[in-house]
């Protein structure tokens, strides 16, 4: 019994840890995207944002210093994304595919020119690392049987990174629906040109909704590099950014529901490397690669079968111009 | 002195007003005035100028050189918000609503009262509440604005305005929806905000409406403001030589009708559209050679269903087509070839590929013919010629076949799908909508070319919402609401029993009534 609620615990904190990246990105994503404008480049901005945090953690020994590049970083993206899609009505799709070639590259490039370490970065100090939390009396309640065990391992123990992405949830949805801002916001992304007969400029709002998700992604680099790992690893968000939009599209669009398809898919995540050791009797590689590959394809599964008709945002993709 | 007294009674100036699009000159010297307390009309062909006036006005454009004065007092509008500012609030023809917003978030939307909404909400509803009295204004403010009918939805619009403090009201062409009932309704209330000391300008084609609603009017003709009056020393017939520049048949001419053999029969006609709402329901009827058969109804009571599943475009429920007593299968190469022509309702969704030149679209649908060659090629010659003969038989302008569709303007296009759906001699030809955004001129030309069809005892089914259209043309009228055809009456019926009709009340409630 004890065991079985000690695996348990291990896996859903576990869960936790791998949604944060997912959460964060989701977020942004529905930032970005329920103003109307697609951000495939998710996965670039965060990955580009992982090289720059760990890079400037390492130079200045400072975590938050890294997660300030990381943020610059991930907005100078979204400005480019902006500039292109917003202010120049370019496709969007192609403008996100751009930053993310641009990351994949520039992160390999520059950590070799920088570092000479094959496309990493050196391995941070624990100082230049987010440091565990640990909540008060955790280690009191540690005694009482199975809620001192959820509360000091499920609920304490993790880097300030990860309550940032749980507590961007409600923050976001009081955003979307309790402010001005994200009254228009919304309205934006449905139709902007009631928007812009409201008196409200379209690409401002646009580049604001963009911005917002910026941080939120820089913040998910910055998770990856210097509070998961210590270090940047060549391609290391591992296609998190297209999990997460993956995640946005199951949740149709809402914030609510962007936090349970990420949980999911982080508890699938989970799932796989904790079962890494099963075979299936095709041999022990095979068998690692096929529980792997798992949360991709169950990911697949699910937004193929179970998810019913979403409805994105109806002006999504299209750049808007005042029509003649 | 005296120029700023006279002034002063306008409440809204465009003085000497240009604007051009690239060589497209859209407005040309343009002066407009519009006196407070009263409602002012624009009339003009499309592509007169009308709407760019007014975008200029609402801060959509710019213009490229002249004055715009509120109140005597030049100012400048270089967006939305400065419009609105100075109380100018717009109605555009196709709404500006967020559709999954509730009315109230579109009402406040833009007009917030600080960062947060609850505050904005509380005052918006009191607000509201005044106004809607005040007004006859009433709307949910809870419904989410797509479940509303158009009608009310129109109503937010106009409580969009008035919420922002406008004393100046735009409405562009905002009949074209509405149930005649509607429409009086709307002219209510137009005429309560002018007893109220508001200015109201008024965009319409309907001649009808610019008689009965407005205390002025101003013609637009290319560009061009050529003439401001007040609407009692004018016409009907009076304006559309204005419009157009030369004298226009307003009235159809045509012969009583001889109808012949029963052509086309529908029975038993169901459809479900995608949603799997029944929007056609047990239609049966017949239409015989040389007569126009007219549906009449308020938009979205399944004529559009109706009209795309006689074309064979869907399959439906239950239900046959008949043609000379053949049945026809479902589909629209059949239907075609067995001799139904189809003009639909919306020409750029379904009648023309706007991208396409005008040779190709001016034979599209009937391009698997032998005459285009038995090759996979197409033979281009013969595209050419039916192209060079609809344009001079049609005068579609300007006479250029390699002309990418989409560069025509909406009567031309309208010219170039009846043009190739008439003159491959049809059995039966479907026709939606024929003058939809089209230009009086070319109203004009459209129905003299379907009487002529009709005095050549073809069969012609007539979709449209223009209730004028379809009494002109049409030698019966079948009634269509909710999908279920209510009522045949003659073209003859008075426009009070067909607005019944069309609003529900069937032949046996009235008589009863």
């Amino acid at each position: 019994m004890q065991e079985f609620m000690s695996t348990v615990i291990l896996l859903l904190s576990s869960t936790l840890r791998l949604s944060v990246p997912l959460i964060l990105c989701g977020l942004a994503g529905l930032f970005s995207e329920r103003s109307g404008v697609w951000d495939i480049g998710l996965e670039g901005k965060m990955l580009f944002a992982a090289f720059a945090a760990a890079a400037a953690a390492y130079q200045f020994d400072s975590a938050w210093i890294g997660l300030f590049f990381a943020v610059l970083v991930a907005v100078l993206l979204s400005l480019i994304h902006g500039f292109a899609s917003v202010t120049h009505r370019g496709n969007q799709i192609i403008s996100g595919v751009a930053v993310n070639f641009i990351s994949s590259g520039l992160t390999v490039l520059l950590a070799v020119g920088w570092f000479a370490m094959g496309g990493r970065t050196p391995q941070l100090q624990p100082e230049a690392r987010f440091p565990t939390v640990v909540l008060p009396f955790a280690e009191e309640m540690r005694s009482v049987p199975v809620i001192g065990a959820v509360y000091a391992d499920l609920i304490s123990g993790y880097n300030i990174l990860v309550y940032v992405a749980f507590a961007a949830v409600p923050i976001t949805w009081w955003v979307f629906h309790h402010t001005r801002f994200g009254l228009r916001l919304r309205a934006v992304g449905e139709n902007p040109a009631a928007v812009d007969t409201a008196g409200i400029s379209v690409d401002w709002l646009r580049y604001r909704a963009l911005l917002c998700g910026a941080i939120l992604c820089g913040i998910a680099g910055a998770y990856l590099s210097v509070a998961q790992s210590a270090g940047f690893v060549r391609e290391m968000s591992a296609g998190k950014g297209y999990m997460a939009l993956a995640a946005l599209i199951f949740a149709k669009w809402r914030p609510i529901p962007v936090l349970f398809a990420c949980l999911l898919f982080g508890f699938l995540e989970a799932l796989s490397i904790r079962f890494q050791a099963i075979d299936f009797g095709l041999g022990p590689e095979l068998s690692t690669q096929i529980v792997q590959s798992l949360p991709y394809v169950l990911t697949v599964v699910l937004l193929a079968g179970f998810m019913g008709r979403a409805i994105p945002p109806k002006a999504g993709g299209i750049p808007y111009t005042k029509e003649r | 002195m005296k120029a700023e007294i006279s002034a002063a009674q306008h409440v809204l100036e465009l003085v000497g007003v240009n604007k051009s699009f690239g060589s497209v000159v859209a407005n040309k010297d343009v002066n407009f005035a519009v006196e407070a307390g009263s409602i002012h009309g624009i009339v003009g062909e499309n592509g007169a100028g009308k709407s760019t006036l007014m975008s200029i006005l609402y801060g959509f454009y710019q213009a490229d050189s002249g004055k715009i004065r509120i109140d005597g007092k030049e100012v400048g509008i270089p967006d939305s918000r400065a419009a609105i500012a100075h109380g100018i609030g717009m109605v555009h023809q196709h709404f500006k609503l967020v559709e999954n917003f509730t009315v109230l978030e579109n009402i406040v939307l833009g007009a917030e009262e600080g960062a947060f909404l609850p505050s904005s909400r509380r005052k918006a509803r009191l607000e509201l509440q005044r106004l809607a009295k005040e007004y006859e204004l009433q709307v949910d403010l809870e419904a989410i604005t797509e479940d509303l009918p158009v009608g009310v939805q129109q109503r937010v619009e106009i409580l969009k305005a008035l919420y922002r403090q406008a004393r100046i009201l735009i409405l562009d062409e905002p009949t074209g929806v509405l149930t005649p009932s509607e429409a009086d309704h709307l002219f209510r209330i137009l005429r309560r905000l002018r007893d109220e000391g508001k200015s109201v300008v008024l965009i319409t084609h309907k001649l009808r409406e610019i008689m009965d609603a407005t205390d002025t009017v101003s013609v637009m003709r290319r560009g061009e403001l050529i003439a401001t009056a007040p609407t009692a020393s004018m016409t009907k017939e009076s304006l559309a030589e204005l419009m157009v520049g030369r004298r226009v048949l307003l009235r159809v001419d045509k012969s009583p009708s001889r109808p012949g053999e029963i052509v086309f029969d529908v029975k038993g006609l169901n459809v479900r559209d995608q949603r799997g709402v029944r929007m056609v329901k047990d239609v049966s009827f017949s239409v015989r050679a040389g007569e126009i058969v007219g549906i009449a109804g308020v938009a979205g009571n399944g004529q559009t269903e109706l009209l795309d599943a006689l074309a064979g475009n869907c399959v439906p429920e239950a239900g046959t087509v008949l043609l000379d007593g053949k049945e026809i299968a479902p589909d629209p190469f059949k239907r075609r070839d067995a001799g139904i022509a189809h003009v639909p309702e919306d020409r750029h969704a379904i009648g023309l590929i706007l991208s396409f030149p005008l040779r190709e679209n001016a034979s599209l649908g009937y391009h698997r013919r032998a005459e285009f060659g038995t090759s996979p090629m197409l033979k281009r010659s013969q595209l050419q010629q039916y192209a060079q003969q609809y344009i001079s038989e049609y005068d579609i302008r300007p006479p250029n076949a390699d002309l990418r569709t989409s560069l025509f303007s909406g009567g031309n296009q309208q010219k170039i799908v009846l043009a190739r759906e008439i003159e491959h001699d049809p059995a039966m030809l479907l026709v939606g909508q024929p003058t939809r955004g089209v230009d009086i001129g070319a109203i004009e030309f459209i129905h003299r070319r379907l009487i002529e069809l009709r005095d050549q005892n073809k069969a012609i089914l007539l979709v449209s919402v223009e209730l004028d259209e379809i009494r002109a043309l049409s030698d019966r009228i079948l009634v269509m609401f909710d999908g279920a055809i209510v009522g045949e009456t003659s073209p003859d019926a008075s426009e009070r029993e067909l607005g019944l009709l069309m609003a529900g009340v069937t032949q046996e409630d009235q008589g009863r009534g």
